[in-house]
C-alpha cells in the first residue's frame, strides 16, 4: 500500500462545502427556538444610570428582554483570564470584572447590555430599539501609548496597567550594550487588526427541561474549553449535563478560541426560558465585539559589533488589552511573544518589558500567530535597519547571526531542537532570484516605479504545548491533546480527536496518518471532533498546535491498537506476540503464510459468536474490543522556521505599493499532506500581507471603531495577490514521533516585516503598517522635502 | 430591514403615481438595499422600476449614446455599441463595483442616488449628458446637486440619460481599498473645442476641474499637469484619504486618463 | 405580504413572503437551502452569491419579492446525478476551499465569471472574483480551482 503520509491527498471534508451541505451553527434552526438581539453601548466607556425594558417588553413577539442584573440574581458569572501573568515586582496581574451583560458600565463600543429575545429575528429587531438606557458617558482612554496616563478605567486599576511584565537578564543586557561597538534603535508600531474568519459569530442555546441537559451549539474552535470555562468560571451549568456542540466553523484564526459572552448568555437564556435561544452575529456587531489582534507599540534596540555581530537585544513593549482581560489575552503578549523576539538568532543577552493596559476598546486577544507575528516583526524589522545602518549585505547580517547548531538552547526560554537556517534562505536566495534583483530594480525605475526587496528570516513555537511548562508560566490547564481509535466491529474506524477542524483540514490530514498507521483505507476513517458528548475531553485548535500535539495523539492511539492487534493475532495464528510483525494492514508470523488482516483482527476482539468456534480468539485475561485512547502531553515546543522574501514595487504618483513577487522556503518538518500544508501557507500569507498594506482596527479619540465595515476596513481580496511561490527545507522536528512542527501560522507570522523591508527598501525611508498608499506617498514626500532642504 | 410595502410599477405613469413622501423607487437596489438593511433608511413603500419596459435599452446616434435608466451596469460594459461610440463609459461602467453588483445595478440608480464616490455622475458631467425624467429633461451640470442630492423630485424617476459622444475619453478610478469605490475617479472628455475633466470621490459632489482642463486645452498632454496643484480645502477628508492627497490624485488621475484618452 | 412564483434549481416554488425579505433569507429559511451563506451587511463579502436568469449577484442585495418569475440557482442545484458541476469539481481537486463558508458564493460567481470570460487570464481571474471575499485560502487555489475549469463551464 502507498504510503498516505505526504502524499496529496484531495480532502474528504470537500464535498459537502461544495454541494452546500455544510453545516455551519447559523443554519441549524431548532423546533420552538426565540431569536436575539443584543443591546450595545453606542459609547466607549459610560456609566450605566438605567435601563428601561419596558416598552420592548411590551412588543409584539417579544418574550424578555434580559439584563445583567438578571444574570446577577441567576448567579451566572464573569468571564475570566486565563492565564495568570505576575508583574516583575512579584505582584498578580489586575483584571476587572467582565459580566457577561454589564450592569454598571460599558468599557467599549459593542459592550452588552441586554438581550431582546422574541419569536422572530424582526420582532427581536424592532424592539431593541425600545430599550432605552440611561448613561453617563465618560471620557473614553482610546489610545494605547497614552493608556497609563489617562483616566483609571476600571477603580483599583492605577495607570490601566494589568501587569508590567519582564523576560531576560536586565543586567546582562544593559552591560552588552554599554560595550556595544553600535547600537541600532527602533520605533515599531503593531497594528490592530479585526481577525474577520467569514463564519460570523453564532450561538444557539437548547435546554431539555426533562433531561436537565443543556445544549450549546457554537462557532468555536474549541468546544471542551468552552464548556468547561462556562460550567467551572461562569457557572451556567454542571459539566456533566452541559454539551457544547461546534458544528461546521467557518474559520476561526484565533477569534474563536475562547466562549464569548454572547456563548454564555445563550446557553443561560435558553435554561432561564426554557426555549431555545438563537443568536446569530452580523458582521458590523462582529467588527466591535470579536476579539481584535496585535496592537503594540515598541521601542527595540540591538547591540552590535562592527563586524555586524549582534550582542544583545532590549524591548519595550506596550500591549493594548482593549476594554478587558479575555481569555487568552494576557499570555499573548507574554510568554508567545517575549521569547520569540530573539527570532532565529543566536544573540546572547535580551531583555523584554511588557506593559499590558486597557483602554475603551475591544477586548484583544490571539490572532492567527499571537505574539509571535508580533515578535518576528520587531526583531526582523530592526535587523534589517541595523544591516543598513552597518552598511551590510541583509542577507549576509542575517546568515552571520543565525543559529547553527542544535539543539541550542536560547537566552530567554526556548530549547530548539533543530533546524538548518543556512538551507532555507539559501534556497529562498535562489528561488527568488536575489542576485537578479538590481536588474529589476532598474528596469522597475525605467517605469517610473520603485523596487525593493524585503527579508524576513523567522522562526515561531508552535505545538502549544508542554503542560508542566505552560504551567509553571500560569497556564489555568495543561495543554496536552487527547485521541480515540475506535475500531468498530466490520473493521472501520472512528477516530475522536479533542481538537477542531474549521478549514485546517483535519478529517484528511488526521485520516492519512490512521491510514498509514493501521493501513486502514481512507474511505473507512472517519474524524469525529466539535462535540463534547463524543470523543475525550481535548483542548481545542490554535497554535499550529493540531497536528503536532493532536497528531501525535492519535498516532500514539494507533500504536496501542497495533500492540493490542498482535497480542490478538498472535493468539489466534498461534505464536508469540512478539515475534508478529504489522505491516500494511497485517499482522504477519513471519516466514510463515500464516496472518490476518487488521479488519479480521478487528472484528475478532468483538468476539462474534460463531457457530463451531467457541474458542474466545482472545488472549486469556484480555478485555474484549478494539478502542484505544490515549492523550499526548509534548516534551517541547516545535520550531517551524522558514525564509521568506517579498519584492515590491510602489507608484511614486499614488503612493500605491504592489506586491510583485513573493517567494517563501519554509522547514516545518516533516509534511503530511503538501497540498494543505500549502493552502494554510497561502491564507497566512494573505492576512500578513493584508497586515502590512492594507487592515487596520481604527479606533478614533472617542473610542468609535471606525472601520467596523468592509467598506472601510480593507479585507484583501484576489486581486491584492500575485502567485505565492513555495519550496520547503526539511529537519524533522525531534518533539514528537511524526517529526512535524506545525504549518497555520507561518505565514502571517513571517510576511509582514518580509514585505515592510521590501515597502522600506523601496522608498527609503520608514512607514508603519499598514503601508496604505496615502502614507507611502506622504512618507516619499517627506523624503523629498527634506532631501531638498539639506541641498 | 424595516417593513414597508412593495409595489411593481409596469410603467412609468404607475411608478410616478405610487410615490410618495416616504416612498424610494427600487432598481438595482445595489446601495439602496444595504442602508435599508443596516437600517440607515427606511421607506413605507418600495417600487421596483426595473422591470419598466420605458427604461431599457442602448440606442447610439451619430452623436449621442441614450440608455435606458434600468439598463445594468454590465450591459453597458459589455454593449458593442456603447464600446464603440465611447469606450470609456463602457469601461467606467464595467469598473463598477464588482461583477455582481454590475449584473444588478443601473445607470438610473446610480445617478438619482448622487453617491459622492459613485462613478457614473462623472460621466454624465464630462458627457455633457441630459437627464431624461418622467417629467423633462434635466442638463447634468444642473443634475448633481449636493452629496447624495439631486434636482430630482420625489415622484420623479429618471428614464434615460444621453451622453454626447467625445472625439475621444477615458476614465480612471483609483478605488478605496476598502470599499472599491471611486476614491478618486476622473472623466475626461475630449472634444473639438475642449477639454471636459469631471472629477468624483474628491469632494461632496462631482465636479468640473477647471484648472486642469485650462492646462489641456492649453496642450493635451500629461506633462501640462506636471506642476499642477490643486487647492486641497474643497476635497473630502477621510480616514482612507486625506483632502491633499485626494488632490494630489487628482491630478495623477488626469495624466492617466490623458495617456488613455481614446 | 408578496405573493411570489419563482423557479429555483428546477423546482418550481411559490410562496408568500414579507415584503422585506431579502432573497438570502427566503433561500435560507423558506426553502431551507443553507449552502447560500451571509458573511457580511454590506454586499461585499459574496458568500450569498446566487445565479438569477443565468447571471450572479449577491442575495442579500435583492427583495424576495424582486426575484417573482426568476429562474435561480443555488449551489445545491449544481450537482446534477450525483455528479459535481466541473467547477466544483475543480475546487476540489485544486484545494480551493478550507473552511467552506465563503466557497458556495465563490463557486458560483466562479461560474458566471467563467461563462462570461471564456479563457480568463489569471488577472481577469482575480479582477473577476473581486466581490467574493475568502480569509482561509489567500486566494491563490481559488484562481488554480478557475483557471482548473476553463472550458469546462
Amino acid at each position: 500500500m502507498a504510503s498516505m503520509i505526504g502524499s496529496k491527498v484531495e480532502r474528504k471534508e470537500d464535498k459537502k462545502f461544495l454541494t452546500g451541505k455544510g453545516r455551519y451553527t447559523a443554519d441549524i434552526n431548532l423546533h420552538n427556538q426565540l431569536h436575539a438581539v443584543f443591546i450595545r453601548s453606542p459609547h466607549a466607556r459610560a456609566k450605566i444610570k438605567g435601563i428601561d425594558t419596558s416598552k420592548a417588553k411590551k412588543a409584539a413577539g417579544v418574550v424578555d428582554v434580559l439584563t445583567g442584573k438578571d444574570m446577577q440574581d441567576d448567579k451566572i458569572g464573569g468571564l475570566i483570564a486565563g492565564w495568570k501573568i505576575v508583574s516583575k515586582d512579584g505582584t498578580d496581574m489586575k483584571c476587572p470584572a467582565h459580566p457577561p451583560l454589564a450592569t454598571d458600565s460599558v468599557n467599549y463600543v459593542g459592550d452588552h447590555i441586554a438581550l431582546v429575545v422574541a419569536e422572530t429575528l424582526q420582532e427581536a429587531k424592532d424592539a431593541a430599539d425600545l430599550v432605552k438606557v440611561d448613561y453617563k458617558v465618560l471620557k473614553a482612554v482610546a489610545s494605547t501609548a497614552e493608556a497609563m496616563n489617562s483616566d483609571v478605567i476600571h477603580e483599583g486599576i492605577e495607570k490601566n496597567l494589568c501587569f508590567d511584565w519582564e523576560l531576560g537578564d536586565k543586567a546582562k543586557t544593559d552591560e552588552a550594550f554599554s560595550s556595544a561597538e553600535k547600537v541600532v534603535e527602533m520605533d515599531i508600531l503593531n497594528n490592530r487588526l479585526v481577525p474577520n474568519a467569514m463564519e460570523p459569530r453564532a450561538s444557539i442555546g437548547d435546554y431539555n427541561s426533562s433531561s436537565e441537559e443543556l445544549t450549546l451549539y457554537t462557532t468555536s474552535q474549541n468546544p471542551h474549553l468552552s464548556r468547561l470555562v462556562m460550567s467551572a468560571f461562569n457557572a451556567v451549568h454542571p459539566e456533566h449535563k452541559f454539551r457544547v456542540i461546534a458544528p461546521d466553523v467557518g474559520g476561526g484564526f484565533g477569534s474563536k478560541i475562547y466562549p464569548y459572552s454572547e456563548d454564555v448568555i445563550m446557553a443561560w437564556a435558553a435554561k432561564r426560558l426554557q426555549r431555545p435561544v438563537k443568536w446569530v452575529c452580523e458582521r458590523t456587531e462582529s467588527f466591535l465585539s470579536d476579539c481584535h489582534g496585535r496592537d503594540h507599540i515598541t521601542k527595540c534596540s540591538v547591540a552590535l559589533k562592527n563586524d555586524g555581530t549582534v550582542t544583545g537585544l532590549k524591548v519595550d513593549t506596550i500591549a493594548n488589552l482593549g476594554g478587558y482581560a479575555s481569555l487568552f489575552a494576557t499570555v499573548t503578549p507574554t510568554y508567545l511573544y517575549g521569547p520569540l523576539v530573539l527570532g532565529l538568532y543566536n544573540i546572547p543577552t535580551a531583555y523584554c518589558n511588557v506593559k499590558a493596559v486597557y483602554t475603551n476598546t475591544a477586548p484583544v486577544d490571539a490572532y492567527r500567530g499571537a505574539g509571535r507575528p508580533e515578535a518576528t516583526y520587531l526583531i526582523e524589522r530592526i535587523m534589517d535597519k541595523a544591516a543598513k545602518e552597518l552598511g551590510m549585505d541583509r542577507a549576509e547580517f542575517r546568515k552571520k547571526n543565525f543559529i547553527k547548531q542544535f539543539p541550542h538552547q536560547q537566552c530567554l526560554v526556548h530549547n530548539i531542537d533543530s533546524g538548518d537556517y543556512d538551507a532555507h534562505f539559501d534556497k529562498a536566495l535562489n528561488l527568488a532570484d536575489y542576485s537578479g534583483f538590481e536588474k529589476r530594480k532598474a528596469e522597475s525605475a525605467a517605469k517610473g516605479k520603485l523596487r525593493g526587496i524585503g527579508f524576513s528570516t523567522y522562526i515561531e513555537a508552535c505545538g502549544i504545548a508542554p503542560s508542566a511548562a505552560v504551567m509553571s508560566l500560569g497556564a489555568g490547564v495543561g495543554l496536552w491533546e487527547s485521541a480515540e481509535i475506535r475500531f468498530n466491529p466490520t473493521g472501520n474506524i472512528s477516530v475522536f480527536t479533542g481538537t477542531h477542524s474549521h478549514g485546517q483540514s483535519h478529517d484528511t490530514t488526521f485520516a492519512q496518518i490512521v491510514a498509514d498507521k493501521l493501513g486502514v483505507p481512507m474511505e473507512n476513517i472517519e474524524l469525529v471532533h466539535g462535540d463534547t458528548d463524543k470523543g475525550p475531553f481535548g483542548m481545542g485548535t490554535y497554535g499550529s498546535r493540531s497536528l503536532a500535539v493532536g497528531g501525535t495523539a492519535i498516532a500514539k492511539a494507533c500504536d496501542k491498537i497495533v500492540e493490542k492487534g498482535k497480542a490478538v493475532a498472535a493468539n489466534m495464528l498461534e505464536a508469540k506476540a512478539d515475534e508478529i510483525e504489522f505491516k500494511d494492514g497485517e499482522f504477519i508470523v513471519p516466514n510463515t503464510n500464516k496472518k490476518k488482516t487488521i479488519g479480521e483482527i478487528a472484528f475478532a476482539c468483538y468476539l462474534p459468536g460463531t457457530y463451531g468456534e467457541i474458542k474466545s480468539p482472545l488472549p486469556e485475561g484480555m478485555e474484549p474490543g478494539l478502542k484505544e485512547t490515549a492523550f499526548y502531553d509534548p516534551v517541547n515546543f516545535s520550531f517551524p522556521a522558514g525564509s521568506h522574501i517579498c519584492e515590491v514595487e510602489v507608484d511614486p504618483t499614488t503612493g500605491e505599493t504592489k506586491v510583485d513577487t513573493y517567494t517563501c522556503v519554509d522547514d516545518f518538518g516533516n509534511l503530511i499532506n503538501p497540498m494543505i500544508v500549502e493552502g494554510q501557507i497561502h491564507g497566512g500569507l494573505a492576512q500578513g500581507i493584508g497586515q502590512a498594506l492594507y487592515e487596520n482596527a481604527y479606533y478614533d479619540e472617542t473610542g468609535q471603531l471606525v472601520t467596523a465595515s468592509y467598506m472601510d476596513y480593507c479585507m484583501p481580496r484576489a486581486d491584492n495577490f500575485p502567485e505565492f511561490r513555495i519550496d520547503y527545507t526539511c529537519t524533522p522536528a525531534t518533539s514528537n514521533p511524526l517529526g512535524v512542527k506545525g504549518c497555520g501560522e507561518a505565514g502571517a507570522i513571517a510576511s509582514p516585516p518580509a514585505v515592510m523591508n521590501a515597502v522600506v527598501d523601496a522608498i527609503g525611508t520608514e512607514v508603519t503598517m499598514p503601508a496604505t498608499a496615502e502614507k507611502v506617498w506622504k512618507a516619499l514626500k517627506e523624503k523629498s522635502k527634506s532631501a531638498k532642504k539639506a541641498a | 430591514m424595516k417593513q414597508f410595502n412593495f409595489h411593481e410599477a409596469k410603467s412609468v405613469k404607475e411608478a410616478v403615481k405610487a410615490a410618495s413622501k416616504n416612498s424610494a423607487f427600487l432598481s438595482g437596489g445595489q446601495t439602496l438595499i444595504p442602508s435599508m438593511k443596516l437600517r440607515l433608511s427606511s421607506f413605507s413603500d418600495v417600487i421596483n422600476v426595473k422591470n419598466i419596459k420605458d427604461l431599457q435599452g442602448i440606442k447610439v446616434s451619430g452623436k449621442s449614446v441614450k440608455i435606458g435608466a434600468a439598463t445594468k451596469h454590465a450591459e453597458v460594459a459589455s454593449s458593442k455599441d456603447v464600446k464603440k461610440a465611447i469606450p470609456a463609459l463602457a469601461a467606467l461602467a464595467g469598473g463598477i463595483g464588482d461583477m455582481q453588483v454590475r449584473n444588478k445595478g443601473t445607470l438610473g440608480g446610480s445617478i438619482a442616488n448622487n453617491d459622492p464616490s459613485a462613478c457614473y455622475p462623472s460621466a454624465c458631467i464630462a458627457l455633457n449628458a441630459v437627464i431624461h425624467t418622467s417629467n423633462r429633461k434635466i442638463d447634468a451640470e444642473k443634475f448633481f446637486k449636493g452629496m447624495f442630492e439631486t434636482a430630482l423630485k420625489k415622484d420623479e424617476l429618471v428614464t434615460a440619460v444621453e451622453f454626447t459622444i467625445p472625439e475621444k475619453s477615458a476614465y480612471i478610478k483609483i478605488p478605496n481599498p476598502a470599499s472599491r469605490y471611486a476614491l478618486v475617479g476622473v472623466f475626461l472628455a475630449k472634444y473639438k473645442k475642449e477639454t471636459i475633466c469631471a472629477v468624483t470621490g474628491a469632494q461632496p459632489v462631482v465636479f468640473r476641474s477647471k484648472e486642469i482642463e485650462k492646462a489641456l486645452n492649453n496642450n493635451f498632454d500629461p506633462n501640462s499637469l506636471n506642476d499642477l496643484n490643486l487647492k486641497s480645502n474643497e476635497m473630502n477628508a477621510d480616514i482612507h484619504a486625506s483632502a491633499e492627497y485626494r488632490a494630489s490624485l487628482v491630478v495623477t488621475a488626469a495624466q492617466k486618463a490623458v495617456i488613455n484618452c481614446k | 405580504m408578496a405573493k411570489i412564483a419563482l423557479k429555483v434549481n428546477g423546482n418550481k416554488i411559490e410562496k408568500e413572503v414579507a415584503d422585506n425579505t431579502l432573497l438570502v433569507s427566503f433561500i435560507r429559511e423558506n426553502l431551507n437551502l443553507t449552502g447560500t451563506h451571509v458573511g457580511c451587511d454590506t454586499s461585499q463579502c459574496g458568500s450569498c452569491v446566487v445565479h438569477v436568469d443565468g447571471k450572479s449577484v449577491k442575495s442579500c442585495t435583492m427583495l424576495a419579492a424582486d426575484a417573482n418569475g426568476a429562474d435561480i440557482t443555488t449551489i445545491e442545484g449544481l450537482e446534477k446525478g450525483g455528479k459535481l458541476h466541473p467547477v466544483q469539481e475543480s475546487f476540489k481537486k485544486h484545494h480551493g476551499l478550507q473552511c467552506g463558508y465563503c466557497t458556495p458564493g465563490m463557486v458560483m460567481s466562479s461560474i458566471d465569471l467563467l461563462k462570461t470570460h471564456k479563457n480568463p487570464s489569471d488577472e481577469e481571474i482575480r479582477k473577476g472574483l473581486e466581490g467574493n471575499i475568502c480569509r482561509c485560502t489567500g486566494y491563490q487555489n481559488i484562481v488554480a480551482s478557475v483557471k482548473g475549469a476553463i472550458g469546462k463551464v
